[in-house]
């Protein structure tokens, strides 16, 4: 590495902390418990907006891992989310009106309720539809993986993004607040994923899955990216860099083994294909908030239009953590 | 009947501790705890209070202990003496962790050390034979100073270490004493013990182990060996380490194994992990009742860990495996076929070699217009899609997504000039990769097709260029697949013999003879369809020598009597 390159990534981190500092302003707190927070809590932070039909299983999912406290930003919701959230004792929550997409994808929101709040604490940053599975998360709670990953000297912990659907048209089965999302979605690609290293930042970029083969057969380098690093010992100097796909500094994102081994990783199960999907694909093209150009969403709402079915006879039915293993879309690593 | 004695290393997660502790002394066991000084006071209190009423249990002075140096030893030597001078009738001296957990009742532990009431187990080998050693520091630990904290000071431990390697520096080892290395847990009896610690030699021992990097695991080992009359070197302690040398945890979902295991105490247990404490503190059999012994299933589980964690699974690519150039350990997971010019060779060839072999023929995998997937598919194993640009986005991520999508099932395809020539270099470097070529066959079907010959002989011209590039990094010394090249004119003049060797690869079933023989093109008239390339400007040489006249005539001939059926 130069000193030059290293000291542009430098001012890069700077930036983007700085800018999480101004963009601070555009949060106002609606709900601040965090005075709650414990030392070793494991704390979970999340953008939101209009997912209210969600947040009761989300909010079941994550404390029965054990997660002790949520900070949201909840982004102008009109469906009840705000109200709901507020009544929740371990939720502290923030509102802001402002653009999503000068925030940076809420990007600049999140870091700086990180740098805030999270410097110390593992921290998990996700998606309202984004659920962590880990090795032996049917049995061993995030802080006996957290436990583990300080006594190994691990920093961030890796999960890639699974899309999940389900077999016939994604609107075909309506989803209702408080159900498991995967009893309706509970189907996934196994073996259609491409990795490569980007030597800047030396994440690993991971597209394909349904997503690739259905909207981006023919552009597949515009596939969305489904490498994430969700879950981070946080430090107040480190910062996300675009979505939860990658940090600064970038040694946070080695997170793979280079000479032959597997390092511990998990999974995040996407619940975003369900009946709700096809009105909030024409209602984000609508608002046009979301990463280059929402050519993702227009793809979408392109694609579900003529065949809004994922399904093919080579997809998957979601079992369990043990079945994702085998597969190798994740590892146990050394932990045993 | 001499009570065993248990001395407690304690330094984090106290109530578990306390719970343990209270165990042992309400089974009639005293116990001297050592509370690590790092230990806040007021939490030091709240363990000492809880503690309080129990008649055998005595806390040692406090040190502030720091992995992997001389404090540890000393906590532990100051505890012992505590151990022989409060309770001197004990008959073995058991060194326990705040992590550690009874896996058997304690009267089972008495009636085993009764049985074996002269007997030290210590694990106790000398530095040649260890294979544990972290940092490659075996021998080193004993002949170098180390006066930093390897966790807090590594740069100036390295530094140092280093230094003491370009100078040559040595210390030389108190008189009368081996190095031997082993587990910090030991059970010891008191004879051997109170040597240890009565040793007239003991202030230079400990003046020499004071600065041995990891003494816990070397001070009592090695003079154990001194004064011990009967060693059993094995720690009745079960106690895993990872590669990087940092101790196995356990978890609820351990629980089944542990009741496998044969040790005593197992080390280290989650605090968190509830249903382990309420299974296994208890005196009563019923309750621990352990099955079997099978401790080789433990050993077994974190083996394979090491192993996933240090190898990985070959010719898997994912988000936490992404091996550098040569550090795959298999760049796919399986053997896989590539076949160059057969199918233009021969009818329905894929058909053929899916009966005579099984395992799963495709296409031409890496055909411009679309994947040719076997059976036409449009989406294939893992949702593979069959979608040329998908494909050539990452034609080698495609190959190995392939090859481990279909684990258990032997992969062929075809291959060919005409084909996207990216993927080239990894299949010669793949040792996985069984690539057959019959070179010129390409100019089969340009020879078939009846086509324009103006349009055919660039067409010609190019496909060779390519193939020839293709055939250069076959013959490559870097290759690691298995290749076999023929030119046309050999493989037509003999094909059984190298069409056997391809089965026999592949083949599942053992040697095999060939039932059925594929069938060839009719090559009449391809000798004058080569001439004529020549004669308009180019030179078809990887198809080998075809008489431009004769038109291959005998064995056509041998052909048509006997088509390649073979006994």
């Amino acid at each position: 590495m130069s000193l030059l390159e290293s000291y542009g990534l430098r001012l890069q981190r700077k930036r983007w902390r700085l800018r999480a500092l101004r963009k601070r302003r555009e949060l106002r707190a609606i709900a601040d418990r965090t005075g709650a927070i414990g030392s070793q809590d494991v704390l979970l932070f999340c953008t939101i907006r209009n997912e209210r039909i969600r947040l009761p299983y989300f909010l079941k999912y994550y404390r029965d891992l054990g997660v002790r406290h949520f900070l949201f930003v909840d982004n102008a919701s009109n469906d009840g989310t705000r109200d709901y959230l507020v009544e929740q004792p371990d939720v502290s929550l923030w509102s802001t009106s402002a653009s999503y997409k000068r925030a940076r994808f809420g990007m600049d929101w999140m870091n700086w309720l990180l740098r805030k709040h999270g410097h110390g604490h593992w921290c998990l940053t996700v998606d309202a539809d984004e659920f962590l599975v880990y090795p032996f998360s049917d049995t061993r709670p995030l802080e006996a993986l957290t436990d583990w990953l300080d006594a190994s000297s691990i920093r961030t912990f890796p999960a890639m993004l699974i899309d999940m659907y389900p077999k016939g048209r994604i609107d075909a089965v309506t989803y209702r607040e408080g159900d498991n999302p995967f009893e309706i979605a509970n189907w996934f690609d196994s073996g259609n994923y491409v990795f490569k290293r980007n030597d800047k930042l030396r994440e690993l970029w991971i597209q394909g899955g349904p997503r690739a083969r259905a909207f981006f057969a023919k552009r597949p380098e515009r596939a969305p990216a489904l490498n994430k690093i969700p879950l981070v010992r946080w430090h107040r100097a480190y910062t996300y860099v675009s979505s939860t796909h990658m940090l600064l500094p970038r040694g946070l994102n080695q997170i793979y083994e280079e000479w032959g081994g597997e390092k511990a990783s998990g999974c995040l199960l996407h619940a975003k294909f369900l009946h709700t999907f096809s009105a909030k694909a024409e209602e984000e093209l609508i608002r046009r908030q979301h990463y280059a150009a929402s050519h993702e969403y227009r793809a979408y709402a392109k694609g579900l239009r003529d065949n809004p079915d994922f399904w093919c006879k080579w997809s998957e039915k979601y079992i369990n953590w043990r079945q994702l293993e085998i597969l190798g879309l994740m590892s146990k690593g050394n932990w045993a | 009947m001499r009570n065993v004695g248990f001395i407690l290393l304690v330094h984090a997660s106290l109530e578990r501790s306390a719970q343990v502790a209270r165990h042992w002394a309400a089974s009639g066991c005293p116990i001297v705890i050592h509370v690590d000084r790092h230990v806040p006071t007021a939490d030091h209190d709240r363990f000492v209070a809880e503690l309080s009423g129990l008649e055998a249990v005595r806390f040692a002075p406090r040190h502030a202990c720091e992995w992997g140096t001389w404090s540890i030893v000393q906590a532990t030597l100051a505890a012992s003496r505590l151990m022989l001078t409060e309770f001197p009738d004990v008959g073995h001296v058991y060194l326990a962790s705040g992590a550690c957990l009874p896996l058997r009742p304690v009267q089972e532990l008495q009636a085993y050390l009764d049985r074996h009431s002269k007997t030290d187990f210590i694990e106790s080998v000398t530095t040649q034979d260890v294979a544990w050693t972290i940092g490659g520091l075996s021998t080193e630990r004993f002949t170098y100073r180390f006066p930093f904290a390897w966790r807090r000071q590594r740069r100036l431990f390295d530094a140092y270490v280093h230094l003491q390697r370009r100078l040559g520096m040595k210390r030389r080892m108190p008189e009368g004493l081996q190095p031997h290395l082993g587990s910090q847990w030991w059970c010891l009896t008191q004879k051997t013990l109170t040597a240890i610690l009565d040793d007239p030699n003991r202030p230079e021992h400990d003046r020499f182990f004071s600065k041995v990097w990891i003494p816990d695991e070397s001070y009592f080992q090695t003079l154990t060996r001194r004064h011990s009359t009967q060693i059993e070197s094995r720690s009745l302690t079960l106690s895993k380490f990872d590669f990087q040398g940092k101790p196995h945890v356990f978890y609820n979902d351990h629980l089944q194994l542990l009741r496998r295991s044969d040790c005593f105490v197992a080390r280290k247990i989650w605090p968190r992990a509830d249903a382990l404490y309420d299974s296994f503190l208890s005196n009563d059999p019923a309750v621990t009742k352990n099955a079997e012994p099978n401790p080789g299933k433990i050993d077994k589980l974190f083996a394979k860990a090491t192993e996933r964690r240090t190898n990985g699974r070959a010719g898997l690519r994912m988000q936490s495996r992404f091996p550098r150039d040569g550090w795959e350990n298999g760049k796919t997971c399986a053997p896989y076929s590539v076949f160059q010019g057969f199918a233009e060779l021969f009818d329905d060839f894929e058909g053929w070699i899916e009966r005579q072999a099984g395992g799963r023929v495709h296409g031409h995998l890496f055909a411009p217009d679309r994947v040719h997937f076997a059976g036409g598919e449009t989406t294939y194993n893992g949702a593979l899609s069959d979608a040329a640009e998908l494909r050539d986005y990452d034609p080698e991520g495609f190959l190995t997504n392939l090859i481990w999508n279909t684990r258990g099932e032997r992969q062929c395809f075809q291959f060919g000039p005409g084909d996207n020539q990216r993927i080239c270099w990894f299949l010669a470097s793949d040792r996985n990769a069984r690539i057959a070529v019959i070179s010129g066959a390409w100019a089969v079907p340009l020879f078939k097709s009846g086509r324009d010959f103006a349009a055919i002989r660039p067409e010609a011209a190019q496909l060779q260029a390519i193939e020839a590039q293709y055939l250069t990094q076959l013959r490559s010394p870097q290759v690691k697949a298995q290749v076999h090249i023929w030119s046309l004119a050999d493989f037509v003049d003999a094909p059984m013999e190298p069409l056997q060797m391809i089965m026999d690869e592949i083949g599942p079933r053992g040697a095999r003879r060939l039932s059925e023989a594929p069938r060839m093109v009719d090559l009449t008239g391809f000798g004058r369809f080569l001439q004529k390339l020549r004669n308009e400007g180019m030179n078809p040489y990887l198809m080998g020598d075809f008489p431009a006249d004769a038109d291959i005539a005998p064995r056509q001939n041998a052909g048509r009597r006997r088509p390649y059926a073979v006994g």
